[in-house]
């Protein structure tokens, strides 16, 4: 059985949905998983990743954060460990430090996969190109596979086992160091990460208005808000939030598009979502043709009115 | 100082992706090319840096000859002369094989700070620049989106799921920059002029073989045809019970 190494991202010991994600994938693949955590509070994680099918957890410890360092510290447990696969989750601090890891192992990297399969002593990867508008099915010929994969895209799958738990040591060698992190607001869920997404564009005709989108993704609970390119080009909304093709590629259950006309790079970033809603004044507007469920219409009449009906159906759960 | 803008040539943001008849690859016929946004970012910030901190900037490219057409838009801009890595297969060359090549000869050319776009609008795969810095041993920080350089030395914003992070780093030093970070400026008349006269200078890619292969290249399947539910604030009870009871999303 081949040994994949899982960098595990978690918020103070919790760990995110995306790297149980990524543990899943591993285990399809045929992988013996070893998991690493990083970070105060990694020590947390480990119950929760030997449940999620981690045969070994290494604690990274060290009370400095520096990507090289990390990079070089993960490298070395792959050579430890033997292991054929490097994976990350492509998020923003995945598809930081994969590259690294890939390179210090001389290896190629391939980013953002939506499939992760064995094929024979090596790997089988699917991957966008042209910010989806192709789909590369790939074939690792690297001694070690490297891969990020897209969130909301795998399953995680719970085998209520328990790993085997090593401390290791970081390595203090760095070159940048990380010095300071100025936090988003609390409980602010990343456009690439949550499984529901309402998203805004020209249509919605003033920034102000935005507290309309805010409402409908606060009112589930579980959302995030995103945003098009041309909203964000007019300093309506921050850069983190943008979908498309010069932004976050996003895969979520539920992508609601509200005042979006549909430009192919906006849809590049957000067709592979599962369920499609758009909304929209203009019936003959390109996001109709990809959405499942469509309603033409006034978007300040009809989110008020929808952020009620989400608040009730939440309510009667 | 050596400073150096990594760039690369993609196909226009418009382009209709064709599957090229081996179904491995991209149709090149009739595609145009333009340096990759964020590759312009670059530029941008190489030439600021210069602004600041004196020195030289070159632009460093993999790609066939007719690529000093993107190289001359970047000395037209205020940089001061270009390098090919002339490669016929550039367009299949792989993130280790391209990040190897440019490594090496940033490593010849004694870059104290490189500059990359934080992703390539074509293989979307924001792994080079990341990848040189590791190669050169140099210090990396990526989606950067402000940055304060002094003599040496720098601090570089991140923009990050979370938030924002800083990085001191010293030189020599690799950053991808994303938006925000600045605004491309446009070549004027005088810089076009004068781009014509600076140097772009042709060197064989020694490049390592590929350990990417591609299978097959396919067009995305298609969305099954959805339905419009109704009109106006009337038809969320309609949509609702779509979510609830038909996809089962909420």
């Amino acid at each position: 059985m081949s040994i994949a190494i899982v960098l595990i991202e978690h918020e103070a010991g919790t760990v995110r949905s995306a790297s149980l994600e990524a543990l899943g994938a591993a285990q399809a693949a045929g992988c013996e998983v070893v998991a690493v955590a990083t970070g105060s509070d990694a020590a947390n994680t480990t119950a929760a990743l030997g449940e999620h099918g981690a045969a070994k957890v290494v604690v990274l410890g060290g009370d400095k954060y520096s990507p090289d360092g990390l990079a070089g510290d993960l490298a070395k447990i792959v050579r430890e460990q033997g292991a054929k696969a490097f994976l990350a989750t492509a998020s923003s601090t995945g598809r930081d430090i994969a590259p690294r890891v890939a390179a210090e192992l001389d290896c190629a990297l391939f980013s953002d996969c939506t499939a992760f399969e064995a094929d024979g002593d090596s790997f089988k990867l699917v991957r966008p190109w042209l910010a989806g508008k192709l789909i590369a099915s790939l074939k690792s010929n690297a001694p070690v596979t490297c891969a990020t994969l897209r969130r909301n895209t795998f399953a995680p799958k719970a085998t209520g086992g328990s790993a085997e738990v090593m401390q290791v040591d970081s390595s203090t060698d760095f070159r940048a160091v990380l010095s300071k992190i100025e936090a988003k607001a609390e409980g602010m869920l990343d456009v690439a990460e949550a499984p529901i997404v309402v998203s805004g564009g020209r249509g919605m005709k003033e920034a102000e208005h935005f507290s309309l989108i805010e409402n409908l993704a606060r009112a589930f609970g579980n959302a995030a808000v995103g945003a098009s390119r041309a909203v964000v080009d007019a300093g309506w909304r921050p850069h983190a939030e943008q979908v498309g093709q010069t932004g976050k590629t996003v895969a979520p259950q539920l992508y609601i598009a509200v005042g979006i006309s549909g430009a192919i790079q906006h849809l590049a970033g957000m067709k592979t979502s599962k369920v499609i809603v758009a909304i929209n004044k203009d019936a003959d507007a390109p996001i109709f043709k990809i959405a499942d469920f469509g309603i033409v219409g006034d978007a300040f009449e009809i989110l008020p009115r929808l952020t009620e009906a989400v608040l009730e159906a939440r309510a009667k759960v | 100082m050596k400073i150096v803008a990594c760039i690369k040539r993609v196909p226009l943001t418009e382009t209709q992706a064709k599957v090229a008849a081996d179904g491995k690859s991209l149709d090149s016929a009739g595609v145009e090319y333009m340096t990759s946004f964020y590759d312009e970012l670059a530029v941008e910030q190489a030439v600021k840096s210069k602004e600041q901190l004196g020195g030289e900037v070159t632009i460093l490219t993999i790609g066939p000859g007719s690529a000093s057409k993107e190289l001359r838009e970047s000395l037209a801009k205020g940089a001061d002369k270009g390098e090919i890595l002339v490669d016929d297969n550039w367009s299949m060359r792989d993130n280790r094989a391209t990040a190897k090549a440019l490594a090496n000869r940033l490593r010849e050319m004694g870059a104290d700070l490189v500059f990359c776009g934080r992703v390539a609008t074509d293989r979307d795969n924001a792994s080079v620049g990341p990848m040189l810095a590791t190669y050169l041993g140099a210090a990396c920080v990526t989606d950067v989106v402000e940055l304060e350089l002094s003599e040496g030395k720098g601090i570089a914003k991140r923009e990050a799921d979370s938030g924002v992070e800083s990085y001191e780093f010293s030189f020599p030093a690799v950053i991808t920059c994303q938006k925000d970070l600045n605004e491309p400026r446009y070549a004027g008349l005088k810089g076009i002029m004068a781009a014509k006269k600076k140097p772009i200078e042709e060197l064989p890619l020694e490049a390592e073989d590929n350990q990417i292969e591609p299978l097959s290249l396919d067009l995305p399947p298609a969305r099954a045809e959805g339905r419009i539910i109704g009109e106006g604030a009337d038809a969320v009870p309609a949509l609702m019970d779509a979510l609830l009871n038909e996809a089962k999303v909420l």
